[in-house]
């Protein structure tokens, strides 16, 4: 058993230290992405899956990028299903995956709770690349990261997550990381895509986004889905952007140190404009560039690997 | 049949406020006597039940035995066995086989199963509508006259009011309860479990319990408009329990059930996505559960029914949202209700008996509920101070999906009788 156990399934089951130790075990990563030669050996011999259900290039690439530089041997697979063969699917993947006796499974799964199924089955570990609307982990890691990489630290930062907040695994992984680390966290968005119950949860709700703008020192900006148009949680896009839209004039008041982040892919003009997405509050590119560190250190951790070590594995394996 | 003499039981029979050491001789399948010091005739087999209690078998107004369609998760067979193992000494079948029950050869079909299988008696419910598609109004009088005590959309909840007000008014014509699974579709569609805090946490989309409490409030206005009899079913919400409250109050015709899961649970038991914790209504919060049981205490809510759903393992072997809802409840249904409600002191074990044998029969309008001399001999014998631990895999139900297993629970049916015959016998090592 390492420091986190065996699987990474979200935030909300992590104790503060272990995702202090996750953040802290990031850092010596960043710099293996710097070199020329961007491989250490540390996960020689160990075999990865990255089991994607559901559509992803950011996530999977970086997690792929991180796998590589760790020397661990990879395959993809990319399953879609329909809904009702997606139970089934997942039964019979996971026996399959542990017949081929792999060391780790990545999964990003459309149902909520999908990589506790998967790894409640298998003795591998699992790492959750996000599951429906349940929990997205190394997103709200590298967020985390991000922000102690550009104000010093997490507690005390006020912290607002805008947008679609109910159907979103990023917001509540981040709703837990930054919680669990001392942070203010709020929410703004239209009360249709507002979870019941999320002030129980220590949160503030912003009814404006102006007044969001004007209390935090960190922007969360969340993607915001066509088919929530399309379902009815919201009239219209264009209406979203006008109401909800993180823009340039809505931060034009708003101190220097205001940053914004987004998780990915952007829709420029929905939830934020890209003056802002492109300007000097934007933290964006950031993020990318720490995922792939943050990952490194998940995979390395859960791997087996020690904390006090990583530095010692950009030279060689841990023995 | 050899007359049957249950001797020097505490015989409790709700029907009648009846409440000590007794015997109870039953011959022709019927009760023919209750009283101390009761002979056996010549030939009667005689059981001394002598700490035991003594009760009218019990009741299930709404069970889902999977036949036609799904016998490989249960039969009608195998669902009166279970029901007999859990005391049950009559079940009310639900008419969501594939194909529908709806007409009077698909009842006839399950009455003749049933009387086949020679355990619990089943009744069959008839659909409301045609295919339960919710549109054209199945064939009632002659589903009556197959055999048919009620009709029910269960599981497809009937969305339009015309069709509810319909079938209300032309039910009074049989005299027959309209069993209804309250549930706005709308505000239902998608979700997995209660709306609340534990579903934002579980990213799982929620059923709001207004979802529920809309349908009971149309229901409610609709059987004052028809002046029929609306049943409502497993009610899960204490906003439910105010409506159906209030509707009792003016004297309308509403009569309601809750399940032994919804008055022992919460959505709590959906964490770590344990789809056996899914089911519809869904598991609500635990100020729900407190309305359900205080109104079963004061008769609000007339009685206790299992709402026994089986599923196949591997369906429940699935995510959250792709697991089927429902949960298997005759063998567990007496002794989760007992230990949930009787050592607390929230139902004396008398109340309790007539909340799952007494009242079911009467608003459903079955023989049995009682022991009155000339009732059909349906009786329980329950053991309860027999603690046991759920074991899903000694159940006769051919499902095992149930949330309940490995809890230790108090109360257990030891003889089930059916006019006169034993169809269970827990000392005979009749169980699996």
């Amino acid at each position: 058993m390492t420091a986190l156990g065996k699987d990474l399934i979200g935030l909300e089951a992590l104790a503060p230290e272990q995702i202090r130790l996750l953040l802290d075990t990031a850092e010596p990563f960043k710099e293996v992405s710097e070199r020329p030669i961007k491989k250490v050996p540390a996960l020689r011999g160990k075999t990865i899956v990255n089991l994607f259900f559901e559509a992803s290039t950011r996530t999977r690439i970086s997690f792929e990028f991180a796998e590589k530089r760790l020397s661990a041997d990879t395959v993809n697979v990319a399953a879609t299903g329909s809904s009702v063969s997606k139970g089934e699917t997942l039964v019979d993947t996971a026996k399959n995956l542990e017949a081929m006796r792999i060391d780790m499974v990545v999964i990003r799964h459309g149902a909520s709770g999908a990589a506790q199924f998967l790894a409640r089955r298998i003795a591998s570990n699992v790492i959750n690349a996000g599951d429906g609307k349940h929990e997205h982990p190394t997103q709200a890691l590298l967020d985390l990261l991000t922000i102690r990489d550009k104000l010093g630290r997490i507690e005390g930062i006020k912290v607002c997550l805008v947008g679609d907040i109910l159907h979103s695994r990023v917001a509540r992984s981040n709703l837990w990381g930054l919680t669990k680390l001392g942070a203010q966290v709020a929410v703004c968005g239209p009360r249709t895509l507002l979870p019941r119950g999320i002030e129980e949860l220590g949160v503030t709700v912003f009814r404006r986004i102006e007044d969001a703008i004007a209390w935090a020192d960190v922007l969360n900006v969340l993607r915001l889905q066509l088919e929530r148009m399309e379902a009815g949680f919201i009239p219209s896009l264009r209406e979203y952007y006008r109401v909800f839209g993180v823009t340039a004039e809505r931060l034009e008041r708003a101190p220097q140190e205001l940053l914004v982040m987004h998780p990915g892919p952007m829709n420029r003009g929905v939830e934020i404009d890209s003056r802002v997405a492109d300007g000097a509050h934007s933290v964006i590119l950031d993020q990318v560039t720490n995922g792939v560190a943050v990952r490194m250190a998940v995979l390395y951790l859960l791997a087996g690997g020690k904390p006090e070590l990583a530095d010692a594995a950009k030279r060689g394996a841990p023995d | 049949m050899r007359p049957l003499l249950l001797r020097g039981g505490r015989v409790i029979d709700p029907s009648r406020g009846y409440d000590q050491t007794a015997d109870v001789l039953i011959d022709d399948g019927k009760i023919a006597a209750v009283g101390a010091g009761v002979g056996a005739p010549d030939g009667a087999e005689v059981r001394d039940v002598a700490g035991r209690i003594v009760a009218p078998g019990l009741v299930d107004v709404h069970v889902h035995l999977r036949e036609p369609g799904n016998e490989d998760e249960e039969t009608v067979a195998t669902g009166a066995r279970a029901a007999a193992a859990g005391g049950f000494t009559a079940v009310c079948a639900m008419p969501n086989t594939d194909p529908v029950t709806d007409n009077q050869a698909a009842v006839g079909f399950i009455v003749r199963q049933s009387v086949r299988a020679g355990f619990a008696r089943v009744y069959p419910i008839g659909a409301v509508s045609v295919g339960q598609r919710g549109e054209r109004l199945a064939e009632m009088g002659e589903m009556v006259g197959a055999g048919a005590v009620a009709v029910s959309d269960d599981g497809r909840p009937v969305a339009s009011g015309h069709l509810m007000r319909t079938v209300l008014e032309y039910a009074r014509t049989f005299d027959i309860p309209v069993a209804d699974h309250c549930e706005e579709p709308t505000l239902a569609a998608g979700g997995a479990m209660h709306e609340g805090l534990v579903a934002t946490r579980l990213g799982l989309k929620g059923i709001p319990a207004a979802a529920e409490e809309i349908m009971v409030a149309r229901d409610i206005v609709l059987a004052e408009l028809t002046g029929g009899h609306v049943h409502l079913c497993h009610l899960s919400t204490r906003g439910a329990v105010d409506l159906l409250r209030r509707a009792k109050e003016r004297g309308l015709r509403v009569t309601a059930e809750v399940t032994p899961h919804h008055l022992a649970l919460t959505d709590h038991a959906c964490e770590d996505y344990d789809t056996h914790a899914k089911m519809n209504p869904p598991l609500r919060e635990a100020a729900d559960v407190a309305a359900l049981r205080a109104a079963l205490k004061d008769g609000a809510i007339d009685c206790i029914a299992s709402d026994h759903a089986p599923h196949a393992y591997d369906e429940k072997e699935a995510a959250f949202d792709d697991a089927p809802f429902g949960i298997v409840g005759l063998e567990t249904a007496f002794a989760v209700a007992y230990s949930e409600l009787v050592p607390g002191g929230v139902l004396s074990l008398p109340e309790l008996l007539r909340r799952m044998s007494t009242e079911p029969a009467r608003i459903f309008g079955l023989p049995g509920g009682t022991l009155a001399p000339g009732a059909p001999g349906d009786v329980c014998v329950l053991d309860v101070s027999d603690v046991w631990i759920v074991d899903p895999t000694r159940f006769h139900s051919k499902s095992r999906n149930t949330p309940f297993a490995g809890r230790t629970v108090t109360g257990r049916a030891a003889l089930t009788v059916v006019a006169g015959k034993v169809v269970h016998d827990a000392g005979a090592g009749a169980g699996r």
